[in-house]
C-alpha cells in the first residue's frame, strides 16, 4: 500500500513538472490557432462588400488600393489600372439622402434595388454597402471579388491600420521596425553600461561598493515596467523634448532610454557571473608574468568570459524586444515606419496590448493581433535558444 | 642572490612564517621540503609578493634580492614580478595559442617588435625543452598539449620575460614520472643561468636537482645546507625524522 | 613605459567607477523623483479609501485589495505546482528526454514577454474556459508568469542541500519521500521563500498579463467572489497616468500609486535580503 501511495506521489510530481511544456505548447496552439484564422479571412470588413458599375473592368483591389481610394489619394481609376474615369466614392448612407424613406420601401426592402440604380447609372462608382443590401445578379452591377488576406499583405504589409474602411490594413512592418530600432539603439546604450558595470562589479570594486551596488542592481530589476514607463512619461519625454527641440518628446529614442535603463539588471548580473567563474590559477599566472590587474582583465579575465558576456547581451536583447507597458507609455502611438529615432513609433508587445481591448473577438483585427503574438513569441524564442547556444558552446570549449 | 632576513609573514592572526633567514645564491637551485602545511609555499610567494593579493597578509622583517628591499615602497610589483618568474603547481595556461601564452609577458610588459617577439618566443620554447615538439603548431590551442608539455609550456612563459630568478612551486606534482624527469632535467640546465627555489614534497626530486635545501616545519626554517649533507647526515633531529619518513 | 601601463590602469578603473555610480545615480533618480512626488499624497485616506471625483481624489484601497487577491491567487497556483516539479527534477528524474525538454521549455516560459501571457491567459482562461474577466483568469495567469521564477529558485534551493543529508537519512531507512519532506524541503525552506518573496514583488507589478484578464479602471465595489473583476495597482497607474477624464489633476493619485508600488518591491527585497542573510549565518 505504501509503494502505491509513493508511485502515486511520484506521478503527481511528474505531472506538475510537465505543465511547464504543456503551457507552451498550448501557447503555441492559441496563438497560431486564432492568428492564422486570419488568412482565412476577406480583406474586406466582414458583412460589407465592394459594388462597382458592370462596365468596370477592374474585377478587385488591394486593401492599399482601396485605402488610397477612400482617402481620396487615388481619385482616378486609370491610377489601379482601369479606364480613365473620376472614382465616385459610395458610402451607404448616402442612400437615404438620394432617396426618401418612402422610395426606400418598408422595412428597407427596396435598398437594393435603388442601390443597383444608383451604381448602373454611375460608372466610376465604387460603392461600400452591407452585404445584406446587395443585389447581386442585377444587371449593371458587379461585385468586387473579395480576396483573402495574403501573407505578404501582413507581413510585408507597410501600413497598420486596422480601424480603415473599408478594408483594414494590417501590415506588421511599421512594427517591426519600431520594434527593432528602439530595441537595437537600447541595446547599443545597454552593453557598454552594462559590461562596464559588471566589470567593476566583478573586478574593480571593494566589498564594501559591492555591498551598496548589488542590491541597489536587484533593486532596479525589481521595478515594475508600469513605474518605469511612468517615469519615462513624465520625466525623460519632456527632457527629450526640450534638448531636442522637437514636437513631441515621445519618441523612438525615449523609449530605447528607458529601455536601455530595464535591460542593465539583467546584462550585469550575467555578465558578472560570467567574468567570476574565470579561475584564479588563470589570473595569478597572468600577474606573476607582471601584468598589472588591469591587464590582467583585458587580457585573459575578459576574453575568458566572452561567451557568458554573449549570452548576458542576448538576454538582455530579449528583455527588451518583450517589453510592454514602458515602451507603450513613451514612445508615442504613431504605427508608421520611422526615419529616424526621434519619431514616435510603436512595437508589436505595445500595439497588442493598446488595440486588442478594442478588437471585436474573432474579428480579423482580433485575429492579427493574435498573429502578432505568435511573432513575438516566436522573436523571443529564437532569442533565448540562441543564448543557450553561445553559453553552451562555452561549457564545451573548457 | 635572493635573501629573507628575519621574516615573519601572518595571514591575518595566523603567524604563517616564524623569523626565518637564509641566502639563495645567484645560479644554483635551493629545495625547500617539508610537510603540508609548514609553509614553504608561502615563504616562496614571498619573493614575487603573490601574497599581496591576499587580504590580511602582513610582512615583518625584510626580503631582499640583490641587495634591495622588495618591499620598499618604490618597487613596482610589476615590474619585480617579471623578473621573479613564477611555475605553478598545476599547469595553467591562458586560453590562447601556444604562441600567444609565451608571449604573453613580453606584450604586457610593452614589448611590440614583432620579431623581437617571435625570436623570444622560440628561444624560451627551446629552453624549456619544447621547441621541438610543437614548433609547427604554434598557433594551435595551449590546451591541446599534454599536461607535462602544458608544463613546460609555462616555464617557457615565464623564461620569456627574461628573469633571473625562478621561483617554482611543486612544479612536477601533477605530472607522470616521464615529464617529471623531463622537468628535473630541465632545472638541472637552467640553473646555470638563473636562480631557481623549488619548493617540493618529493624528497629524491629535491636531493636529485637542488644544490642547497631548506627544511621547514610550522613556519619555521629548521635546517638549511648543502643538499648532499641534508640527505646525508642532517644536523636536526626533526630533519633527520622527517626524511627518514617517520612522519610528514 | 612602465608609467603609460599605470596610467592605463588608473583611466580604466576611473570609467568603470563612473559608470558603476552612473547606475547606482539612475537608480537614485527614479526612486527619489517618485519618492519625492508621492510621498505628500500618502495619507490614511489614500491607503483606505476609494477613488473619488473621477480619479483625482480619494485613495486606491480597491486597487490594492485587488492586487492582493492577485497576489493570493497566482502564489496558491504557482508555488505547489513550481515546488512539486522542482522536487520532480532534482530529487526523481533521470537523464532522458522528459527532463532535457522539461528544462527547455521552463527556460523558454521564462522568456515569454508579459504580453503573451496575458493573450493567452485572454484566450485560455477568460473565453475557452469560460471564466470571463476575473480574479481567477487573472491570478492563473500570473502564477504561469512566476512559474518558472519559481520552478527555478527552488531547484536551486534543493540542489543547494548537501548530499550528506540525505545520505545520512538514507542510511537511517527513511525513503525518498520521508527524506524530502523531512530533511531536504526544511533545510531548503530559506531560499524557497526567498522565491516566494521576490515574486510576490514580480505580480504586483505586472500590469500586461492582466490588462485583458481581470483589470478594471473602476468599480463601484469590492470584488466578492474569484469570478469577479478587480482594481490593481499596476494598472492603475497605467490609466491614472495615460488615460482617464483629467490626467493633470490625477497626476498626484498617479505619483501615490507610483510610491505604493515602489514600497512593495523595496519591501519584498529587503525581506529576502533579510532572510538570505539568516540563513547564511545559521550555515
Amino acid at each position: 500500500m505504501k509503494k502505491f501511495i509513493d508511485k502515486l506521489i511520484e506521478g503527481l510530481l511528474k505531472l506538475s513538472g510537465t505543465v511547464t511544456g504543456i503551457t507552451v505548447l498550448l501557447i503555441i496552439v492559441f496563438l497560431f490557432k486564432e492568428g492564422s484564422g486570419l488568412f482565412q479571412s476577406s480583406t474586406v470588413e466582414k458583412g460589407y462588400t465592394l459594388l462597382v458599375n458592370s462596365e468596370n473592368p477592374i474585377d478587385k483591389l488591394s486593401p492599399e488600393e482601396l485605402k488610397h481610394i477612400f482617402d481620396g489619394e487615388i481619385e482616378n481609376w486609370k491610377q489601379v489600372g482601369g479606364r480613365d474615369e473620376a472614382i465616385r466614392i459610395f458610402r451607404f448612407d448616402e442612400i437615404f439622402s438620394i432617396y426618401t424613406d418612402d422610395e426606400l420601401g418598408e422595412d428597407y426592402d427596396l435598398i437594393p434595388e435603388k442601390l443597383g440604380e444608383v451604381i448602373h447609372t454611375n460608372p466610376g462608382i465604387i460603392a461600400y454597402i452591407p452585404q445584406k443590401y446587395a443585389a447581386k445578379n442585377s444587371r449593371g452591377i458587379k461585385e468586387l471579388i473579395q480576396e483573402k488576406i495574403g501573407l505578404s499583405d501582413y507581413f510585408l504589409g507597410e501600413e497598420w491600420l486596422p480601424t480603415a474602411t473599408p478594408a483594414p490594413l494590417f501590415g506588421i512592418l511599421p512594427l517591426l521596425f519600431g520594434t527593432l530600432l528602439v530595441s537595437f539603439i537600447a541595446i547599443l546604450i545597454a552593453i557598454p553600461l552594462g559590461v562596464g558595470v559588471a566589470i567593476y562589479l566583478a573586478e574593480i570594486a571593494n566589498e564594501r561598493i559591492r555591498k551598496l551596488l548589488k542590491p541597489a542592481i536587484e533593486l532596479l530589476a525589481g521595478i515594475p515596467s508600469v513605474v518605469y514607463g511612468f517615469f519615462g512619461l513624465v520625466v525623460l519625454v519632456p527632457i527629450v523634448q526640450k534638448t531636442g527641440g522637437l514636437d513631441l518628446g515621445e519618441t523612438a529614442f525615449t523609449g530605447s532610454l528607458i529601455l536601455a535603463i530595464m535591460a542593465l539588471p539583467t546584462i550585469i548580473s550575467i555578465a558578472e557571473d560570467a567574468l567570476r567563474t574565470t579561475p584564479k590559477a588563470m589570473r595569478d599566472a597572468s600577474l606573476a608574468l607582471g601584468a598589472n590587474k588591469w591587464q590582467t582583465i583585458y587580457k585573459v579575465v575578459i576574453p575568458f568570459a566572452s561567451s557568458g558576456i554573449a549570452a548576458a547581451v542576448v538576454l538582455g536583447v530579449g528583455r527588451a524586444i518583450g517589453e510592454t507597458m514602458a515602451v507603450l507609455m513613451v514612445t508615442g502611438n504613431a504605427a508608421v515606419i520611422p526615419h529616424s529615432m526621434f519619431e514616435s513609433v510603436r512595437t508589436i508587445p505595445a500595439t497588442i496590448a493598446a488595440e486588442l481591448g478594442e478588437a471585436p473577438s474573432g474579428g480579423t483585427h482580433y485575429q492579427a493581433l493574435f498573429l502578432l503574438g505568435a511573432v513575438l513569441f516566436i522573436i523571443t524564442l529564437t532569442i533565448s535558444i540562441v543564448a543557450e547556444i553561445i553559453s553552451s558552446r562555452k561549457m564545451i570549449k573548457e | 642572490m635572493i635573501e629573507a632576513k628575519n621574516v615573519n609573514f601572518y595571514y591575518g592572526s595566523f603567524h604563517a612564517i616564524k623569523n626565518v633567514s637564509m641566502k639563495m645564491e645567484t645560479n644554483s637551485a635551493i629545495a625547500l621540503i617539508g610537510p603540508s602545511g609548514c609553509g614553504k609555499s608561502t615563504f616562496l610567494r614571498l619573493f614575487n609578493r603573490m601574497n599581496d593579493e591576499i587580504p590580511g597578509a602582513k610582512l615583518e622583517g625584510e626580503c631582499l634580492i640583490d641587495g634591495n628591499n622588495i618591499y620598499s615602497k618604490s618597487t613596482q610589483v610589476d615590474v619585480l614580478r617579471k623578473n621573479v618568474g613564477m611555475v605553478f603547481q598545476k599547469p595553467n595556461p591562458f586560453p590562447k595559442s601556444i604562441f600567444e601564452n609565451v608571449a604573453y609577458g613580453l606584450k604586457v610588459n610593452g614589448i611590440k617588435n614583432r620579431t623581437f617577439i617571435a625570436e623570444k618566443v622560440e628561444e624560451s620554447l627551446t629552453a624549456a625543452a619544447l621547441w621541438d615538439e610543437v614548433k609547427d603548431k604554434l598557433n594551435k590551442s595551449a590546451f591541446e598539449l599534454s599536461g607535462g608539455q602544458q608544463q613546460r609550456l609555462c616555464i617557457a612563459r615565464a623564461l620569456a620575460v627574461s628573469p633571473s630568478i625562478l621561483l617554482m612551486d611543486e612544479p612536477a606534482s601533477a605530472l607522470d614520472p616521464i615529464s617529471t624527469a623531463k622537468i628535473e632535467e630541465l632545472i638541472h640546465v637552467l640553473k646555470q643561468q638563473y636562480t631557481i627555489v623549488i619548493v617540493t614534497h618529493n624528497m629524491q626530486q629535491a636531493a636529485r636537482v637542488s644544490d642547497k635545501t631548506g627544511f621547514f616545519m610550522y613556519g619555521e626554517l629548521i635546517e638549511y645546507t648543502d643538499t648532499k649533507k641534508m640527505f646525508l647526515a642532517p644536523e636536526k633531529e626533526e630533519t633527520q625524522n622527517y626524511i627518514t619518513g617517520r612522519f610528514g | 613605459m612602465i608609467q603609460t601601463k599605470k596610467i592605463k590602469e588608473q583611466i580604466a578603473f576611473s570609467v568603470f567607477r563612473l559608470l558603476g555610480f552612473m547606475v547606482l545615480g539612475v537608480l537614485l533618480w527614479i526612486l527619489g523623483f517618485i519618492i519625492y512626488n508621492g510621498i505628500g499624497v500618502i495619507s490614511w485616506e489614500f491607503i483606505f479609501s476609494a477613488p473619488t471625483d473621477g480619479m483625482t481624489g480619494g485613495g486606491i484601497f480597491p486597487a490594492i485589495v485587488g492586487t492582493f487577491y492577485l497576489i493570493i491567487g497566482s502564489t496558491l497556483f504557482a508555488f505547489p505546482l513550481g515546488i512539486m516539479s522542482a522536487i520532480y527534477t532534482v530529487e526523481y528524474a533521470k537523464n532522458n528526454w522528459l527532463t532535457k525538454f522539461i528544462r527547455i521549455m521552463t527556460n523558454n516560459l521564462a522568456s515569454i514577454p508579459s504580453i503573451v501571457f496575458g493573450l493567452f491567459g485572454m484566450t485560455l482562461f477568460v473565453n475557452t474556459l469560460g471564466f470571463g474577466d476575473s480574479i481567477l483568469a487573472g491570478s492563473l495567469t500570473l502564477g504561469l508568469l512566476i512559474l518558472p521564477v519559481v520552478i527555478r529558485t527552488t531547484e536551486e534551493a534543493l540542489k543547494a542541500v548537501p548530499k550528506t543529508y540525505r545520505l545520512g537519512s538514507t542510511a537511517l531507512g527513511a525513503n525518498k519521500i520521508q527524506t524530502i519532506k523531512r530533511v531536504v524541503l526544511p533545510a531548503a525552506f530559506p531560499n524557497i521563500i526567498t522565491g516566494l518573496i521576490l515574486s510576490i514583488g514580480r505580480v504586483s507589478g505586472e500590469t500586461a498579463p492582466i490588462l485583458f484578464t481581470v483589470a478594471a479602471y473602476f468599480l463601484p465595489q469590492l470584488p466578492h467572489s474569484i469570478f469577479d473583476q478587480a482594481m490593481a495597482l499596476p494598472y492603475h497607474l497605467y490609466v491614472l497616468a495615460t488615460s482617464g477624464t483629467d490626467i493633470e489633476a490625477a497626476r498626484p493619485m498617479a505619483y501615490g500609486t507610483a510610491l505604493v508600488l515602489i514600497v512593495i518591491v523595496l519591501l519584498m527585497n529587503t525581506l529576502a535580503g533579510i532572510i538570505k542573510k539568516r540563513f547564511e549565518k545559521n550555515k
